[in-house]
């Protein structure tokens, strides 16, 4: 199981807590957390299922390189982090 | 006659309220929602009171909200959201930009017709009409718009992407929309969206190579508006003057005023088409007031004079510049609003004759709406 958490500020908008998901990959553990809590989606990722353009995503503090398919592999008790880039502002 | 004014701005929703002063009436803040984020339209729909706002967060992407108790509370709706972009489809614009499948800004949210009560449109950046035919539970995408072969060739204006700004529905006949685009001219259906065709004949741009100055698609209206009692007239300000139809989009006639044509807003009388205001800066390259004087403009006959309406507005050092959606005219036509750029807000109750300054520092000002 990997450990997701959100950077604080999402969490104004909509409740995100720590959650621990199983998965391969960084679409498969992103989508087990979401199925739990579907409005977070939306917020970390666009209309095409990417990772949105001012988001990015650490798995164990390296940043995510496939931010489309989210192909990015995951070890079991990984951590995974939802932050905010500095380039949105 | 509205006594409520709704102001979406860059960091946050106030709602003003008119009372009775002592002197005169006062507009003052009764409500603020959504304070920090950006709101980048508000609808009241005059169907059933109902108020929807757009937020644009700058990380977690464009949301939607409803209120169905005049702004106490608000509720999350669906945002609309652009279907799978096909595999391998590469679609870049003109200029080689990468077309994105995805909800970059709600730029337009409009009420459905009446005998629609649940319908509502959405325009939005790069370019997709947005329909929900449930009040905002869902939207759904205008395939017939976006794969329209022409739709490819909409470019950016101010914005880098094209936008859909105005959604007008004929108050004669809900099949009969008109939208505005930055940049892609004026485009019409007839059938409730299922074909739609160019409309923007006789707009001129004055930024494109003579031969292609009048070609309708290249046309950036910065805004659209319909007369209610007199459909046929629209009205737009477009980014090099003043454009107006009286033939329902078949035809359009530029026109002339002082001291600038240049501007984003327009307003047009509910009942009197010839009737319509703007808020004009220099021109496209000088984005200020003429001479540093907030002014608002009105023409009463279709536009063949104008008059400069300041009693009541800066008149010395004033910057302010006002958006396309931040000037509102009530049902009655005696009631206007509008807001700027450096957060100036301004009523007028007798068409504009005299203004009351009712914000001085709110932030920038994206939309104003009575309600």
């Amino acid at each position: 199981m990997a450990r997701v958490l959100f950077t604080q500020n999402i969490q104004r908008h909509v409740a995100c807590p720590p959650t621990d998901a199983p998965g391969g990959t960084v679409r498969e553990v992103l989508d087990r957390v979401f199925a739990g809590n579907p409005a977070a989606r939306e917020y970390v990722l666009d209309d095409q299922g990417a990772v949105r353009r001012h988001m990015v995503v650490f798995v164990d503090g390296r940043q995510v390189k496939d931010r489309v398919r989210l192909s990015d592999p995951v070890q079991p008790q990984a951590e995974v982090c939802v932050m905010q880039a500095l380039s949105g502002g | 006659m509205s006594d409520r004014l709704l102001v979406a701005t860059r960091k946050g929703l106030f709602t003003f309220a008119r009372a009775k002063g002592r002197k005169r009436p006062r507009w003052s803040v009764a409500k603020t929602a959504f304070l920090a984020d950006p709101v980048s339209v508000v609808l009241a729909d005059p169907r059933d009171g109902r108020l929807y706002v757009a937020i644009g967060h700058g990380h977690f992407g464009v949301k939607l909200h409803r209120s169905t108790d005049k702004g106490k509370t608000w509720q999350p709706i669906a945002a609309p959201a652009y279907p799978p972009k096909p595999d391998g489809q590469e679609e870049k614009d003109l200029n080689g930009k990468v077309i994105p499948w995805n909800t970059e800004l709600v730029w337009a949210l409009e009420a459905g017709h009446a005998s629609e009560p649940k319908v509502l449109w959405c325009g939005t950046l790069p370019g997709g009409l947005f329909r929900s035919t449930d009040g905002g539970e869902s939207w759904k995408l205008v395939e017939s718009l976006w794969n329209h072969p022409k739709r490819r060739e909409w470019m950016g204006g101010g914005a880098e992407l094209a936008g859909l700004h105005s959604v007008c529905v004929d108050p004669r006949d809900g099949r009969r929309v008109a939208v505005g685009v930055s940049c892609g001219g004026v485009w019409m259906t007839e059938d409730g969206g299922k074909n739609w065709a160019q409309r923007a004949q006789g707009m001129r741009a004055a930024y494109m190579p003579p031969d292609r100055q009048y070609d309708p698609h290249v046309q950036d209206p910065h805004l659209v508006v319909q007369c209610p009692a007199a459909p046929e007239v629209f009205w737009a300000q477009h980014h090099n003057g003043i454009f107006r139809t009286t033939d329902g989009a078949q035809s359009w006639t530029e026109i002339v005023a002082k001291p600038s044509s240049f501007g984003f807003a327009v307003a047009v009388h509910p009942q009197d088409p010839d009737t319509a205001w703007f808020v004009p800066g220099v021109s496209d390259e000088e984005r200020i007031p003429p001479s540093g004087k907030v002014i608002v403009t009105r023409t009463r006959n279709g536009g063949k004079s104008f008059q400069t309406l300041r009693n009541g507005l800066p008149q010395h050092h004033a910057y302010d510049l006002t958006y396309r959606h931040a000037l509102d005219i009530d049902e009655t036509g005696d009631r206007l609003a509008f807001g700027s750029t450096t957060g100036g807000l301004w009523v007028t109750e007798d068409q504009g004759d005299h203004w009351e300054t009712v914000g001085e520092h709110l932030p920038p000002v994206y939309a104003v709406r009575f309600a």
